[in-house]
């Protein structure tokens, strides 16, 4: 059973934990592109297994970012004359810029437009741990 | 390549034995150092009030025979309303050779010197970094115990929050140190991350804590006195039952080896009792001493002059 047709090329956001996919889609903002986009909730017919997905048809730049912070279930498959291409596993990354605000508030990023800090992943145990690139604070990322 | 000096990591240890080294031989005969910063000038920016650090830069500076521009605090400076540091720092490096800057902000420094067209020193950004004086401190030791290898240190009073402290571990740690007394209350105890990086780099080194000075100040080659401010405690009753613990007096003195020396970043509330002041183990305020010397040195290293002229 398939609710909406496959899509021919683009982005296929598969295994997202069920009940998260609203998130991802909000995160993503793909309320604000141009692009043709699903958001299917709850598939799957076995209950204890089922997953949100999201198809993005057409060329659209996926911030994996986004993605390993909110849910590292996610499979990202890419999409070619409805093949699937390319199938990528997302991880929690490393490397975060943008996504999080530091939460020392002495860091200069709060009071200064140009101190745009990179957050590098310190730990991980039960919750994310970045540790400012300015401050050098730690800040904990609970994005559930 | 262009360098700053942000946080001490930024030096190796080669790097800062030779600074110790020219700010010794400064200390000596600081008038063959007079003029080697002739034509420089420094901009000596400080955003936040901290008229000791200050005025040991400007020291340094004159006394090499450079120039200084620059303000004391933010209130007197372009930067007071809405002008990013970006922009600030941008200009300042057109009209200087060198700058110095504080902050009160964490990480302020870094941002200054992606924009900067020349060295940026770090003179404290809030509670963060403050390498001019884990140089003080290193120089200091190294004038009185001849060497930074091989000690046993007790650090006293505030090592929660004293960053300071911190990085003078953490460096102190790299040269080998033999032992370190924590000596805190329950309040202001070592952050448990500072306990494991010690515990995770440097294994050899022996690590005890300690609720009383006069139970271990006897074993101290050196004692590192640290302000204890009384808005760290929860309550006056706690802060009053504490102080006199973390007071070094003569009485305590007599308990410390006779070549133990005494430091203190300074400016101390009441930490060190006027009465030991005249005691020859007391070095804090030769240590101030010292402070111009080695930012001499650094001043030199920043701007490439004197001992470390191109040739
Ligand atoms: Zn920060």
């Amino acid at each position: 059973m398939r609710l909406v047709n496959s899509i021919k090329n683009g982005i296929v956001i598969d295994h997202i934990t069920k009940g998260r996919g609203l998130r991802v889609y909000h995160e993503l903002k793909l309320d604000t592109i141009e692009n043709t986009t699903v958001l299917l909730m709850n598939v799957g017919s076995d209950h204890l297994n089922k997953k949100d997905i999201i198809k993005i048809e057409g060329d659209f730049d996926l911030n994996h970012e986004i993605l390993g912070l909110i849910d590292t279930n996610i499979t990202v498959n890419l999409i070619e004359n409805e093949k699937v291409v390319k199938k990528i596993f997302v991880e929690v990354p490393e490397k975060v810029s943008n996504l999080i605000k530091c939460q020392n508030p002495r860091c200069i990023s709060h009071t200064d437009d140009y101190a745009k800090p990179v957050f590098t992943l310190v730990g991980k145990n039960g919750e994310l741990q970045y540790q400012c690139s300015y401050c050098e604070e730690v800040t904990k990322v609970k994005f559930k | 390549m262009m360098r700053h000096l942000i946080e001490p990591k930024d030096l190796t240890n080669d790097e800062m034995l030779r600074l110790i080294e020219i700010g010794q031989r400064i200390y000596k005969d600081p008038q063959a150092y007079h003029g080697v910063a002739r034509g420089k000038i420094l901009a000596s920016l400080f955003f936040e009030p901290s008229t000791r650090t200050k005025f040991s830069f400007d020291s340094a500076m004159l006394r090499l025979g450079g120039e200084i521009i620059g303000f004391a605090d933010a209130n007197t400076s372009s930067a007071k309303k809405g002008e990013s540091l970006a922009d600030t720092i941008r200009v300042m490096s057109f009209y200087s050779d060198l700058i110095v800057m504080r902050h009160p902000k964490e990480g302020a420094p870094l941002l200054a010197s992606k924009y900067s067209e020349v060295p940026v020193i770090n003179a404290g950004d809030g509670g963060h970094n403050h390498p001019t004086q884990t140089l003080t401190d290193l120089i200091t030791i190294s004038q009185y115990k001849k060497t930074l290898e091989n000690h046993c240190i007790a650090f006293v009073g505030d090592l929660k929050y004293g960053r300071t402290v911190h990085s003078l571990i953490k460096t102190m740690a790299t040269f080998h140190s033999k032992k370190f007394i924590l000596v805190s209350p329950d309040e202001l105890r070592l952050p448990e991350f500072l306990l494991k990086y010690l515990e995770e780099n440097h294994p050899e080194i022996e690590i005890q804590e300690a609720h009383y000075l006069e139970d271990v100040i006897h074993e101290a080659d050196i004692i590192y006195m640290t302000r204890i401010q009384k808005e760290r405690f929860f309550n006056e009753a706690d802060y009053i039952k504490l102080k006199d613990s973390f007071l070094l007096d003569k009485e305590k003195m007599q308990r410390a080896r006779k070549d133990a020396i005494v430091m203190h970043p300074l400016p101390r509330v009441n930490e060190i009792a006027y009465e030991i002041d005249d005691d020859p183990r007391s070095v804090y305020f030769e240590q101030s001493k010292l402070g111009v010397y080695i930012r001499m040195a650094l001043i030199c290293k920043m701007l490439e002059v004197g001992d470390y002229a191109a040739r």
